[in-house]
């Protein structure tokens, strides 16, 4: 998501309220039918978020400002990131990342990008955090992971794996991606999972993927939603050397759209833990 | 569907039980839910209720209409007053993914039946249990693009203490869900208005339409969250009270934000907040948003709905006792023209406070204050400030008349040099004339009502059959003035 993306949204399917019944029927009878979600349990790295104050240095640094290109990041967002405790600090054992609604530095928003580039970076794997969302028109969090090699191989060869993103005006959304030549931006490889009677602005819930040799599984607390393999990529299949951790909250653009006289400011997205696990 | 079956034999056992004792509502609650998970194990399941089950007092039913009226009684229908009383039908041929729908045909405003529709939805008998649910839901559409005025739930020809109203409720042509959100569920533990509806033909030129509701029922959606209540729509309101002069709160409102990320909005009855005052001595609110006022000092009251604070307060400064305007004498109809006074029938004015712009800086007079019924005029940051009577209304012909009444009570220190004038304008626009009299410093006293008798020749105007304004100007020597009983007598 650090690069200009134009998406095309599809809508959820309406599933008859007769089918969820039938479901429910079903589910309530048979309790040994539990999706096997996850197969990789060696735990390598986590951050539980329990020491306050700012978030640990030597797992995490941080991208300033409004991008290289003072762009907005590519996609014209209208946040200055910072690394000040108004918009990134550990409180309560979360991390709390906040967009505010301020002037600074020309811009009219301020909030946080924290990246494990450098400090930790890993090939395959599966990775989760579990997270709160905010809500309201114009906020657009992720956590997602980014090649660590995009500094010599320009994006979007060198890969990029949206574990989760959100927009605040779509509160029951959410949506996994990857993004390689060919198949990047609005062209990319992405599905959306909407939560049934519930919503991810009012509880905790879990974002992760399982990431091996030729696959890349998406799951939502104990649902996966999605695999992606090279054939289901319209190219190069780029997943193969080590990826690092993104965390932000963004604001406006050319995706999400302005905030709107409805959207509360300020905005957090609380991050219960970060874990990352191999095989 | 066999549920539905199943459900209806959960209502019998229900009313069965309707007579056991409770002993502690938190537990029976808690056994609720648990009975809930049972129940919806034994659909999938196929096996028996317990024979120790206990069940709630009243029906938790959801469901309005699906096909038909559902567990309403015969006797739920109950049209508002000049509202056309047919206008509620079952449609057997137009319906959302059902049988029948229910069908609303609006009148033209000048039907002698009933110049528009709105009626109230009311179970018959027991009202209902709808703490586990979080909105109202429908499906709409009408017979042409349409703003609804008012469809809400909680209005019960009783106290409607539980009143929900979302306003301005636009339909297409297209069938298209609808969420009404219950501002606090916990309130509703037995509630008779289903729904209600008011519907005119102000935006379609007075001409009548049909519209639809389908598949009404309240929900437990749990996807409308981020509450925002208010008071008085969310503004810190400042103003002077006075002791035994009650205080409605207004604008009282809750928002959620709805599943697709749009906010809703609902007027709210007062009890379903709790209200606060920080000085109770001086100023409280009760349940139906009334405020006492009963003694003086400073008290700000601010509310909370379900635990989230509201938006908006009321801070009031109360001096004392409300100084009324003397009471003018009875008169001979003939003898008096009226302006402003609870004594006499008033004439039409096209304003309190004509505010002219640049240089005007008079607030207050639109509308003027309501004490307790009785009207008021405090006009605020005066310079000078007319009562217009010559754009929309007819202009005053005092030809037959010989004084002009004010009464005007000074709210500040009165200073050497402060005035009071009095001008009256005749024939407005129009080969316009004015004449004035002054009033100095001496004549007021602060705190106190002045009655003022003037006799009209003092205005030396050779013509007073068309007066169209009449002004206060103290050029704001004098800034904070109450005034009342304006009348022309002989």
């Amino acid at each position: 998501m650090n690069r200009n993306k134009i998406y095309t949204r599809t809508k959820a399917v309406v599933i008859p309220v007769f089918l969820c019944a039938m479901l429910l029927v079903i589910s309530s009878c048979n309790t040994d039918e539990t999706q096997t979600v996850t197969n990789f349990t060696k735990l390598v790295m986590s951050d539980e978020f329990d020491t306050e104050g700012a978030p640990n240095s030597t797992m995490w640094t941080f991208d300033i400002g409004r991008g290289p290109n003072n762009d907005g990041w590519g996609n014209q967002e209208l946040q200055y990131y910072t690394n000040r405790t108004e918009n990134v600090k550990v409180e309560n054992g979360f991390l709390l990342i906040t967009a505010q609604e301020e002037s600074f530095e020309g811009a009219s928003y301020t909030s946080a990008r924290l990246k494990t580039e450098g400090l930790f970076e890993q090939q395959y794997g599966r990775f989760e955090a579990r997270i709160r969302l905010p809500y309201g028109k114009g906020l657009w969090p992720a956590f997602w992971l980014l090649g660590n090699d995009c500094d010599t191989n320009i994006w979007p060869q060198c890969g990029e794996i949206d574990i989760m993103e959100y927009l605040g005006d779509s509160p029951t959304v959410v949506f996994g991606s990857a993004h390689g030549p060919g198949y990047s931006a609005g062209e990319a490889e992405t599905k959306e999972y909407a939560l049934e009677n519930d919503r991810f602005d009012t509880g905790f819930h879990i974002f992760g993927i399982e990431w091996g040799p030729n696959y890349i599984n998406y799951y939502v607390d104990d649902v996966l939603y999605n695999q992606i393999t090279p054939e289901d990529v319209s190219g190069e299949w780029v997943f193969d050397h080590p990826f690092y951790i993104i965390m932000n909250v963004a604001v406006g653009g050319s995706f999400p759209g302005s905030p709107n006289p409805e959207t509360v400011f300020p905005q957090t997205m609380v991050v219960d833990y970060v874990r990352v696990y191999q095989q | 569907m066999e549920a539905s079956g199943r459900l209806e034999h959960m209502y019998t056992l229900t009313l069965e039980n309707n007579t056991i004792k409770m002993k502690n509502i938190k537990q029976i609650k808690l056994k609720n839910l648990f009975l809930m998970l049972v129940f919806m194990t034994l659909i999938g399941c196929e096996r028996e209720l317990s024979g120790d089950a206990e069940f709630a007092t009243f029906s938790k039913t959801g469901e309005i209409f699906i096909d038909a009226p559902v567990g309403l009684g015969s006797d739920f229908y109950f049209p508002f007053l000049g509202s056309k009383a047919t206008a509620f039908s079952v449609d057997q041929d137009v319906a959302y993914e059902s049988a029948a729908s229910m069908r609303i045909d609006v009148p033209n405003a000048n039907d002698p039946e009933g110049s528009f529709a709105g009626a109230i939805f009311r179970v018959e008998g027991s009202g209902r249990n709808l703490t586990e649910f979080d909105a109202l839901t429908f499906w709409a559409k009408a017979s042409q693009g349409v703003t609804i005025g008012e469809i809400g739930f909680g209005q019960d020809f009783g106290e409607n203490k539980f009143q929900v109203t979302r306003t301005n409720v636009t339909l297409g042509t297209n069938w298209v869900k609808y969420i009404i959100p219950i501002p606090d569920p916990s309130k509703l533990t037995e509630e008779r208005g289903m729904l209600w509806y008011a519907a005119g033909t102000q935006d379609t030129d007075g001409f009548g339409y049909t519209f639809w509701f389908d598949e009404v029922q309240f929900e437990k959606l749990g996807t409308i969250a981020q509450p925002q209540p208010a008071i008085l729509n969310g503004v810190d309101v400042e103003q002077d009270a006075f002791i035994d002069i009650p205080i409605e709160l207004s604008g009282l409102t809750q928002t959620f934000n709805g599943p697709s990320g749009e906010n809703i909005t609902v007027l709210a009855k007062p009890s379903y907040y709790e209200f606060t005052s920080t000085d109770i001595d001086v100023a409280r609110a009760n349940e139906l948003g009334v405020v006492s006022v009963v003694g003086t000092g400073q008290a700000t009251i601010s509310a909370t709905l379900g635990n989230v604070a509201a938006q908006g307060s009321l801070a009031l400064n109360v001096k004392g006792t409300f100084d009324f305007a003397p009471m003018p004498p009875q008169r001979n109809a003939n003898d008096v023209i009226s302006v402003f006074s609870d004594a006499y029938t008033n004439v039409s004015v096209d304003y309190f406070n004509g505010f002219f712009a640049p240089f005007q800086t008079t607030l207050g007079g639109s509308p003027p204050l309501d004490v307790n019924g009785d009207a008021v005029i405090n006009y605020t940051d005066l310079n000078f400030v007319g009562i217009g009577t010559f754009q929309d209304v007819p202009s005053i012909n005092t030809t037959e008349m010989t004084h002009l009444h004010i009464d005007i009570k000074v709210n500040e220190n009165i200073d050497a040099g402060d005035f009071i004038t009095i001008q009256l304008l005749n024939a407005v626009g129009d080969n316009e004339t004015s004449g004035e009299v002054r009033f100095e410093a001496d004549t007021f006293t602060t705190d106190e009502w002045i009655s003022l008798d003037i006799p009209l020749t003092d205005f030396g105007l050779a013509d007073r059959s068309q007066i169209g304004l009449l002004f206060f100007v103290s050029d704001a020597t004098i800034s904070d003035i109450f005034v009342d009983n304006i009348y022309y007598y002989k």
